[in-house]
């Protein structure tokens, strides 16, 4: 275990020494500022748009720096030649694996924080309605998914030889799911078999992660979710995650190192 | 060896051709501007591809007026028509058919659908409670991408003069509206109504809507399927108006122009009956005019 957090702590110092969160989050900051200056029709009070722009923000600067750092931690390691010591240390290629996993979602849960605190301020300030139950529940979802996505784009990184067809793949995969997953069941109605099939097979396949983008609650101020749904869709997302896992770890302990 | 070219007299010589250049390109980016008819900056930079983003604005307000309850792509078939129900009162024939409409997502097909429905908005409902005001910048947006889509400035003056009591801020909209689209009978009769129930000059809302009328009458006729809706819509506040105003022959003149248009013409004609009747007892129509 403390392995595991060693190889961690060194994930999240990288996404600290990096100006990838920086870049973003003054980015989203300005834009979100910029636009609450503007005033419509005189009224001070409209809030929601503002609410809608920052939140989109969020998704994307998480999504960016999520397949971002994790596509290039493992392929970087066999570039520097850096895995050979690593390896010698002991420490085991399932560490390895596990330890780049937590380096990175925790790395991306540090940076969503910061987003949310700025969400809350922003939103909190203007609206006069802090909403911390409806935006921690926010946060938390984006979290789990936040982790999915890292265990996904963490196969394709031994699957696919360079990161930057891995970020790309993964990129379409998990916006394909975003817009589109809900809905596969409904497209595959529509088809003749053996396509409707193989599609309502994809939909039972693919994490289902538009369940965790909750935005519209936050927006429209539709109250909280239940706490056993929240638990549920963490639950769900965690054997996504492991799952993923595991069948890069079963990857990667037979991938010869060297490039 | 001594230099020729002092780098002050290469300064002053590449300001001097910065300014040369100034007033040859001067005149002609003015024309550039020309180019584009609102002449902003977003009208350069998106070219006619800015109206494909009006319209997703526009529907972004209507999404905001569902408070996120909306059909997508694949609920198209349901998808709300138009923008009346946007402006339509509770209780009405368009309100309950929109009603109808918007309940779209029907049964759970299987347990992926039933927990999914947790986490996204399931129940219709509207913006009240001065809430409406959350479409606004959604509507100014696209009116600023697409100047000509007139939906948008009646939508959003009925919001403004009606629910959140911002009458002038309503009518500097429209006026907007106007200048981008001159001689638009929808706008001049959204300006006359505005006139009529907002500023209670009802002589001003007659002559706008008079003018909505003869803008209609040049405008749609000649076309394969003209706009009764909105014809019906100016002769009934005109005749509504003469009624109010106690001139029976041009009340009875507008209810029988909209009774051409009206989808209930015998409403009409039996309206034309009770103002017959007024006419020849002037006594009673006094009473009622007063009442």
């Amino acid at each position: 275990m403390n392995t595991v957090f060693a190889l961690a702590t060194v994930v999240i110092k990288e996404l600290y020494r990096r100006k990838d969160f920086y870049v973003l989050f003054v980015m989203t900051a300005v834009i979100t500022l910029v636009m609450g200056s503007v005033s419509f029709f005189n009224d001070p009070k409209i809030v929601r748009y503002l609410k809608e722009i920052c939140l989109l923000l969020i998704w994307i600067s998480a999504l960016v720096i999520a397949i971002g750092t994790t596509a290039r931690q493992i392929p970087a390691e066999r570039e520097n030649r850096t895995i050979f010591p690593l390896l010698a240390k002991p420490v085991t290629r399932g560490q390895v694996v596990a330890g780049k996993f937590a380096g990175c979602w925790l790395a991306c849960a540090l940076a969503l924080l910061m987003f949310y605190v700025f969400f809350c301020v922003i939103s909190g300030t203007r609206e006069g309605n802090w909403s911390l139950l409806q935006n921690f529940q926010a946060f938390w979802l984006q979290c789990a998914m936040v982790g999915v996505v890292v265990a996904l784009v963490l196969l394709g990184s031994v699957i696919f030889t360079a990161p930057s067809s891995n970020a790309t793949i993964s990129f379409v995969v998990v916006i394909g799911i975003l817009l589109l997953g809900r809905h596969l069941n409904q497209v595959a109605l529509h088809q003749p078999e053996p396509l409707r099939t193989l599609v309502y097979t994809i939909y039972f396949l693919i994490p289902h992660l538009e369940w965790y983008d909750v935005r519209d609650f936050v927006i429209y101020d539709q109250g909280a979710i239940a706490w056993v749904d929240c638990l549920l869709a963490t639950l769900y997302a965690a054997v996504y995650a492991t799952l993923l896992l595991f069948a890069t770890w079963l990857v990667f302990r037979r991938k010869p190192l060297n490039l | 060896m001594r230099r020729i070219f002092h780098p002050i007299l290469i300064l002053i010589l590449l300001l001097a051709a910065t300014f040369s250049l100034a007033t040859l390109v001067q005149p002609r980016a003015q024309g550039w501007d020309k180019r584009g008819k609102s002449g902003n900056v977003l009208t350069l930079l998106l070219g006619d591809s800015r109206r494909m983003f009006a319209n997703h604005f526009f529907v972004k307000a209507d999404v905001s007026f569902h408070s996120g309850y909306y059909p997508s792509i694949f609920d198209q078939a349901e998808k709300p028509k138009g923008s009346g129900h946007m402006t339509s009162e509770e209780g009405s024939p368009e309100a309950e058919e929109h009603e109808r409409k918007m309940s779209f997502l029907g049964e759970p097909r299987d347990w992926v659908e039933r927990f999914g429905r947790h986490f996204f908005i399931t129940h219709h409902t509207h913006l009240e409670n001065g809430n409406e005001r959350e479409i606004l910048p959604w509507l100014k947006l696209s009116a600023e991408l697409d100047p000509q889509r007139i939906d948008t400035y009646v939508v959003a003056s009925y919001w403004l003069r009606n629910r959140l009591g911002k009458v002038s801020e309503a009518e500097e909209f429209l006026r907007q509206g106007l200048r981008n689209n001159p001689n638009n009978y929808e706008l001049l009769y959204e300006m006359g109504c505005l006139y009529n129930e907002n500023y209670h000059d009802s002589s001003r809302a007659r002559h706008i809507w008079e003018l909505a009328l003869r803008r209609w009458h040049e405008q749609e006729p000649a076309k394969k399927e003209p706009d009764l809706i909105d014809l019906d819509k100016i002769t009934i506040h005109l005749a509504r108006l003469e009624e109010h105003e106690g001139n029976w022959d041009r009340a009875i003149e507008y209810l029988e122009a909209a009774m051409k248009s009206s989808p209930n013409p015998d409403v009409l004609r039996q309206q034309i009956e009770e103002l017959k009747a007024k006419q020849r007892d002037p006594k009673t129509a006094k009473e009622s005019s007063r009442g």
